[in-house]
């Protein structure tokens, strides 16, 4: 029953918050359906049910171990949501809000579908529940990167349905029923056919790739990233990922059971890597600090994906780094957003000086970016450090060293812009916003909370979230 | 059975070639509404020994979805936009005709390379959903009209619908029906923001959408 | 006596009856329009009009600005006797004759544009250009027609080629056929055989020059070439090989019937296509031959 709880509170509290007649209090729904959200999602994940709820859906050991985390991320940003939306007192914020919570329903559905088609009807809904977020700031430019957002990933995802059925077909001509359920497929094994086995893989990895965003599919994410409000940047780069993610697991995991799990993890090392490798050049060449983010972001999939590859050890430490990168990236994205506000530029050329204007923010976004970097204490250090060491363990010593080289690249990038935007002398433009814009506690709060949340789970992992994961990898792996 | 599907799947496949070959934005919604019409009626054929409630009720949303619902929005968005009707292309109608066409011949041989089920060896399933993927995403990446790439987008939906019917036996109702849903939402949110573009660029020609690069 | 007799039938068909095609259609459209419209006969008492009259030649023209309808005219004369009549069968029949045909076709194009280019005027160097770069990908799907009949029948003579139907691919093949036709006889939508507009025309304008019995060769060339096209649409589609003779002729006069009427029809309920469409509407021709072609090279592979 609480699994569909889940769903149906943040989807009931969307329909309440489209009817809500008030501009000003509405925001409030964010938080309320948040802490509910967040509320449930632990409870299940510390109290787990006994079987799935449903064949074709339930929370299982992956959902528990990936859901909590995209929840605490809402909590973050709904906290945000409110003194955000405030400022924007001039904008309606009816569909926002609306849009904003379908998404957490339908990102949990995600989560927990344990049936192919309605996994990919749930991403579907999420991709398009998440429209009206990217242009809520309603300018030229953000109706552009919504436009890509759409086309790319719409046409991702029909690839995405297209391998579904592919996969579906691979059922039935091993003699199977067809059925879409992960359970029945991973019970079909080897018995389903080969070459649907992985053409079915190559789509669907396209297609949730893109989603996701692996490049080369992620062409849509500087775009939306960059003209997106900061909040929903987050939301993206820390909730729907995590969806694609787990999409990318689950069918990984079938992949694995009909005995193509060699081509699965080499095609995902190499997916992973080449992420690494176009994220890391381009954020040597970054100059807006939005679009720098989203880059970050197609570095982290990278390195899921590698994990994910590497599988035990290293798919563990990557449930360890889906929680770090929802955390963190969060608190990027909050406080990048202040900064945004504050700074009325978006690149480096038109933007310094701002732990003058904004120093509080300012400094959450220079520790945020040491925790995105992976340095220590962390969580990503530990996580990104357990995947190396796996890679190392299981042979792949020149993509250790690959990885860590991009690294290495993208810590050049990233510090480049941050410290041209924090550093230095105010620009005037800035000076004049700076009158507008006063840094509030509500809006310092929620990225910094995010924050001390990745360095907890980086210095002391809680033995709950351990157990969760190591459920997540046995589910996924069944015979180890 | 087999020979009537068959007839039906060719029917969609020179749809197909039609739409590459068009200029004009009413006949190409025209025509992937058309396809759309000609894809619904297949569960009918395929079960025709048999015509459950599910098969009857899965044809009919499709028909009225695809056929309907789904152009009567594009035919809104285009009006309320006041787009300039003649199809820009990226890749000239020739090119992407041929293409198309080369496109299709390699679906049909691909698809008899696939190991098919025995009852599937005659029907032109495969080839049929191969052909329309691959001419959605031609128009996906060579028309610059916005309405003309959601077109591409659906003709590309219809192949996979296409080869979904290899399944039908197997895939629950609800699953098509969510699907549906997703599209006609899809193509109603897309309606909205071609509605956006045009107010903010003044212009519905994608090439237009410039700003963002690297 | 019968062979030379038979020959003279085959003669008088190809020569005689060809004129009354361009009639028939010019009825169809007068009858859509609700005109009266020319007499049926039109054609002939242009012919015997034009014969009559004298010729005039450009003072920069060579004899080849006579020669060239005179040649298209024979060439596509020989062409028609090469086809097989229904019943009557060919006069002359080997192994790839079919390819003499389409060969003798394209000598005709060549003396006509030649004929054209001779009169040194712009206008016909323009028509001339056109009616070549459109004939490349009319031949194309001409060739592929022919390919996808020899694939089918396993043989390289008409005779053999014609006489079994297209099966599935029928319908394919007649589209294609058909809209190969309509570009070599320059009906609409790719040529309008009315106008005299120079900006517009194909066909008209590289025989504008053209005057007494040389335009009678070449305007009853076109009638012929019309017929042969009708014939070659109605052979490769129905079976009509197979049948008695009687109802072979049948078959035959009421398939050119059709042919006729349908052109006569498209040329009023359509319009002229605009101009760079005709490669797109070739092409599309070009595609259903080489559909009909796969259809038998499956259809054989089963």
């Amino acid at each position: 029953m609480k699994e569909l709880l889940l769903i149906f509170v943040p989807l009931v509290a969307a329909g309440a918050a489209a009817l809500w007649p008030d501009n000003r209090t509405r925001p409030w729904f964010l938080p309320a359906a948040g802490l509910a959200h967040a509320l449930l999602a632990f409870g299940l994940m510390l109290r787990p049910p006994e079987s799935p709820f449903h064949a074709w859906f339930g929370c299982d050991p992956l959902a528990r171990a990936m859901l909590p985390a995209v929840s605490l991320l809402f909590l973050g940003c709904a906290a945000y949501g409110v003194p955000y939306l405030r400022l924007r007192a001039e904008r309606p914020n009816r569909v926002f809000v609306a849009g904003f919570l379908a998404a957490l329903g339908l990102m949990s559905a995600a989560h927990m579908a344990r049936h192919l088609g309605l996994l990919w009807i749930a991403t579907e809904a999420v991709t398009l529940s998440s429209v009206p977020l990217l242009h809520f700031n309603n300018t030229p430019r953000a109706f552009e990167a919504t436009w890509k957002y759409l086309l790319v990933g719409g046409t991702g995802i029909a690839l995405s349905l297209l391998g579904s059925f592919c996969l579906g077909y691979a059922s039935l001509h091993g003699g199977g029923a067809g059925d879409l359920t992960f359970a029945a497929l991973m019970a079909q094994g080897t018995a389903l056919s080969r070459p649907w086995v992985l053409i079915a893989w190559v789509l669907l990895l396209v297609g949730y790739g893109t989603k996701m965003g692996l490049a080369p599919m992620h062409t849509w994410k500087p775009d939306a990233y960059g003209e997106a409000p900061g909040i929903v940047g987050a939301m993206l780069a820390g909730g729907v990922t995590t969806v694609a993610f787990t999409a990318v697991l689950r069918v990984r995991a079938v992949v694995d059971a009909a005995g193509a799990g060699e081509v699965a993890s080499r095609t995902l090392l190499v997916i992973g890597l080449f992420s690494m490798l176009v994220a890391a050049l381009f954020l040597l060449s970054a100059r807006d600090f939005k679009r720098m983010l989203a880059y970050s972001s197609v570095e982290h999939m990278g390195i899921l994906s590698l994990g994910a590859a590497v599988g035990g050890v290293g798919l563990w430490a990557a449930f360890f780094h889906v929680w770090n990168n929802s955390m963190t990236k969060g608190a990027l994205f909050l406080s990048a957003g202040n900064l945004r506000r504050a700074a009325g530029g978006r690149t480096i050329d038109e933007v310094s000086g701002m732990s003058v204007i904004t120093p509080r923010s300012a400094a959450l976004f220079v520790a945020a970016l040491f925790a995105v970097t992976a340095c220590p204490p962390f969580g990503p250090f530990f996580s990104e450090l357990l995947i190396v060491k796996s890679t190392f363990a299981t042979g792949h010593g020149w993509a250790a060293a690959f990885f860590l080289g991009c690294l290495l690249l993208a810590f050049f990038g990233l510090t480049r812009v941050v410290f041209a935007i924090v550093y230095g002398r105010p620009r005037q433009a800035a000076r004049e916003m700076d009158h507008r814009y006063r840094e509030t506690l509500a809006v310092v709060l929620p990225p910094a909370a995010l924050l001390l949340l990745a360095l907890g789970l980086g210095l002391a992992t809680p033995n709950a979230l351990r157990e969760a994961w190591t459920a997540a990898v046995r589910q996924l792996s069944p015979t180890p | 059975m087999s020979g009537l599907l068959n007839l039906l799947i060719g029917l969609a496949m020179g749809l197909n070639l039609v739409a590459l070959g068009t200029g004009r934005l009413p006949s190409l919604i025209r025509i992937a509404a058309l396809q759309g019409m000609v894809l619904g009626i297949m569960p009918l054929v395929i079960e025709a020994h048999d015509w459950r409630m599910m098969v009857l009720v899965i044809a009919a949303a499709t028909v009225a979805m695809k056929g309907l619902v789904i152009p009567a929005l594009l035919r809104r968005a285009m009006r309320t936009a006041n787009i300039d009707r003649d199809l820009d292309p990226l890749i000239g109608f020739l090119p992407s005709l041929l293409l198309g066409a080369a496109g299709m011949i390699g679906a049909v041989v691909l698809a008899r390379r696939l190991p098919l089920l025995p009852e599937h060896h005659e029907s032109l399933l495969v080839a049929g959903a191969l052909a329309s993927v691959l001419t959605g995403l031609l128009l996906l990446i060579g028309r610059s009209k916005a309405i003309s790439q959601v077109c591409g987008y659906l003709i590309l939906e219809n192949g996979i619908y296409l080869f979904g019917l290899l399944l039908i036996h197997s895939t629950p109702l609800l699953v098509e029906a969510g699907i549906l849903l997703d599209l006609t939402v899809a193509v109603f949110v897309t309606g909205i923001i071609v509605d956006r573009i045009q107010r903010a660029f003044d212009s519905l020609d994608t090439r237009k959408l410039t700003v963002l690069r690297e | 006596m019968i062979s030379i007799l038979e020959f003279l039938v085959r003669f008088a068909v190809w020569l005689l009856l060809a004129p009354l095609l361009p009639g028939l259609i010019n009825k169809v459209k007068a009858w859509v329009a609700g005109r009266r419209g020319p007499p049926v006969l039109q054609l002939y008492y242009d012919l015997t009009r034009l014969w009559r009259k004298g010729v005039v030649v450009s003072t920069l023209a060579s004899p080849g600005f006579i020669a060239g309808p005179a040649v298209a005219w024979v060439a596509v004369l020989a062409a028609a006797l090469l086809l097989p009549l229904g019943p009557l069968g060919t006069s002359l029949s080997f192994r790839g004759d079919v390819i003499l045909l389409v060969y003798l076709l394209a000598l005709a194009r060549f003396c006509t544009a030649w004929a054209a280019l001779e009169t040194g005027s712009a206008f016909e160097g323009m028509g001339a250009a056109r009616e070549v770069s459109y004939a490349v990908l009319a031949e194309a799907a001409v060739i592929t027609a022919v390919l996808t009949l020899s694939l089918q029948s396993g043989s390289l003579s008409l005779a053999a080629m014609l006489v079994p139907s297209a099966g599935a691919g029928a319908v394919l093949l007649a589209v294609g056929l058909f809209t190969v036709l309509l570009a070599e006889n320059c009906r609409v939508p790719f040529d309008d055989p009315n106008t005299h507009l120079e900006l517009t025309m194909i066909h008209e304008v590289m025989v504008l020059d053209h005057s007494g019995p040389p335009l009678a060769a070449v305007l009853h060339g076109a009638a012929m070439k019309l017929l042969l096209f009708s014939v070659l649409l109605v052979q490769a589609v129905l079976p009509v090989g197979e049948l008695p003779p009687a109802a072979a002729v049948g078959a035959l006069v009421a398939g050119v019937l059709l042919v006729t009427v349908a052109v006569g029809l498209v040329e009023s309920l359509l319009a002229r296509a605009a101009f760079r469409r005709v490669p797109l509407l070739l092409t599309t021709a070009f595609l259903l031959c080489v559909f009909a072609l796969l259809v038998a090279w499956k259809g054989g592979a089963a």
